[in-house]
């Protein structure tokens, strides 16, 4: 095997490997250092998140969804609870909907404060990593500040948000957007010009366009490519038409660009945080239909009906009724969708989560042909996996 | 940018469109969604001239999904979702199968069915024709059932220890230590359905 021209190889990498970005095995293919397929072997992570749903009520089954991106929790849960609300038929509160756009804003930063860093030390960086972290730190004290918890937050719930927010938290996370800017212009100095990370990602893993709709590729990676692809402006929902922010897209569709359009997301996401801050006015924060959204426990305390109302919201939970609805938001990855048939009973039938990440990963064997291994250490950092998506 | 496409125009385009038309068994309206449903033998037909033809320029598949429905004559239901970046609209095809039929693979139109066939497969044992790689994808090696299948236990059959004596992990029958408890707290008593519109009492509540 070790004649001259003949060097093929198959080699085992994960899935306990640092560049692998949690548990992925890929079987891999070379010869010499060129990488002639790759087989990812994926369902290391696989819980049975959709198994689970269906044997849970509605309200259960939300906080399954912070499990699935670990990075951007919060994204998630809204797909969640847009799907129910399109089947109820119900509308959010004003206050609500932009407590929902600060917090997905934030969940993008969260995203991508881990995912460019972690690009960059697939390629040898360190530093960045620790100061995105640090940024991500800030930004998870919010996160508990507005609903008890670091990462699995349960927050957006059916109709609106779990709780209000008070105005000191408003007032952190305002203080918290000019330094973030800057932050954002140190990582830039770090990285943008930086000539070994050049040479690691510019003309690396270039999706074409024709890429792009073959393997269902969406968010930045549509991005990249020369897509002005963006859900918040082209199917808008939640409040998102009455913000003012720009959608970066790249021209070459390489891992360089995508990194850009990550950094410029960071920034326009911290435009956005502003405008929703400023958008906040006192108000209801869930809908008052009560058969979906408990009272408050004051008002449990003086009324037989909120009470009543309480007990049956967390024994039996509510029903959507029948139907079905594909809703999708997106998240910082990408097109992350959830596909819910109800059939009228206070659980759902069938909940199928489309996530960006599994997409992407597919792709991957298609994306390194050719190229040699240590470059597919940088595609992988640039598709921007998290395996509790992907595995589900 | 092109403004989102309701499923109305969209479902008065597929009327225009005969051939396509000719395949539809059912047609539901679902808040944005549109959802066709469609005989299996039709599925490469169908998805080629959603996706071919202008008016639909359907060329992305965002998910594949599969659905069990024990209690029908034809068990399962394969799902597309479809998205066409050009025109802004979303597609949802469906179309039944069995144990026994298999469905047409569309690996050749959309290359993203891939791991999505698989998946289907590996969760429902549903089979694609025309699959040259139809293998478990999310579920252990050497897995044997298919478990999103209604009639699938939610703890499942094997679970996983690490056995000291012979020093490796083994799979042993799922021995649960109190019995799995599945409440219904389903109550048949829907309340009672106010006739005029519900937004008046929600009002008054408020004061």
């Amino acid at each position: 095997m070790t004649e001259k021209g003949n060097e093929k190889f198959r080699i085992n990498f994960g899935p306990q490997h640092p560049a692998a970005h949690g548990v992925l095995r890929l079987i891999l293919d070379l010869d010499g250092e060129v990488v002639e397929r790759v087989e990812p072997h994926i369902g290391l992570l696989h819980r049975g998140t959709e198994k689970l749903i269906e044997s849970k009520t509605y309200l259960q089954a939300l906080p399954y969804f912070d499990r699935l991106d670990y990075v951007a929790p919060m994204n998630q849960e809204h797909a969640f609870a847009l799907a129910t609300e399109q089947l109820l038929n119900i509308s959010v509160p004003i206050r609500a909907q932009h407590i929902r756009v600060l917090f997905s804003e934030i969940g993008r930063i969260l995203n991508h404060m881990i995912n460019v860093p972690a690009q960059a030390m697939d390629v040898g960086a360190l530093t960045p990593t620790l100061w995105g972290w640090e940024e991500r730190e800030k930004l998870m004290t919010f996160y508990e500040r507005a609903c008890g918890s670091r990462l699995h937050a349960a927050y957006f719930r059916t109709g609106g948000v779990h709780q209000d927010i008070d105005e000191s938290l408003i007032n952190d996370i305002y203080e918290f957007c000019d330094p973030f800017l800057k932050v954002v212009d140190d990582l830039e100095s770090l990285l943008t010009e930086n000539r070994i990370f050049k040479q690691r990602n510019v003309d690396i893993g270039i999706v074409t366009k024709k890429d792009v709709l073959d393997w269902g590729l969406t968010g930045v990676m549509a991005r990249g490519s020369g897509y002005n692809w963006d859900l918040r402006k082209t199917q808008p929902y939640e409040s998102y038409a009455e913000y003012n922010f720009k959608i970066p897209v790249g021209k070459n569709g390489d891992n360089y660009d995508r990194y850009l359009i990550r950094v410029e997301e960071c920034r326009q996401s911290v435009l956005i945080m502003k405008q929703a801050i400023k958008k906040l006015k006192p108000g209801p924060i869930v809908t008052e239909d009560r058969k979906v959204a408990p009272p408050k426990r004051a008002e449990m305390k003086v009324s037989m009906e909120a009470l009543i109302h309480h007990f049956k919201l967390y024994t039996e939970g509510y029903d959507v009724g029948p139907g079905e609805v594909y809703a999708s938001i997106e998240a910082p990855k990408g097109e992350f969708g959830v596909y819910l048939i109800a059939d009228g009973t206070n659980k759902p039938y069938r909940c199928k989560i489309r996530a960006p990440g599994f997409a992407h990963l597919q792709a991957l064997d298609y994306l390194t042909r050719g190229h040699l291994l240590p470059d597919l250490s940088a595609v992988l950092g640039s598709l921007d996996l998290v395996f509790g998506e992907v595995d589900r | 940018m092109k403004k989102f496409k309701m499923p109305d125009t969209l479902s008065q385009e597929i009327n225009n469109f005969e051939l396509l038309n000719s395949f539809i068994i059912k047609r539901d309206i679902f808040d944005k969604n549109l959802i066709i449903l469609i005989d299996q033998s039709n599925i490469i037909n169908v998805l080629k001239i959603l996706k071919d033809e202008e008016v639909f320029a359907f060329t992305q598949l965002t998910d594949l999904c599969g659905v069990d429905l024990p209690h029908e004559e034809i068990r399962f239901q394969v799902v597309y979702n479809l998205l066409s970046m050009n025109n802004n609209s979303r597609i949802t095809v469906k179309a039944f199968t069995d144990n026994s039929n298999s469905v047409p693979s569309i690996k050749k139109i959309y290359p993203a069915a891939d791991w999505y066939e698989r998946e289907a497969f590996d969760l429902y044992g549903i089979n694609f024709s025309g699959h040259d790689d139809l293998r478990r994808l999310l579920t252990d090696y050497g897995f044997e059932g298919h478990p999103l299948r209604k009639d699938f236990p939610l703890t499942g059959n094997v679970e996983v220890r690490y056995d000291p004596d012979q020093e490796r992990v083994i799979y042993e029958k799922v021995d649960l230590k109190q019995e799995y408890r599945d409440f219904d707290f389903e109550s048949s008593w829907k309340g009672f359905r106010y006739p005029e519109n519900q937004n008046d009492r929600e009002e008054n509540t408020d004061d």
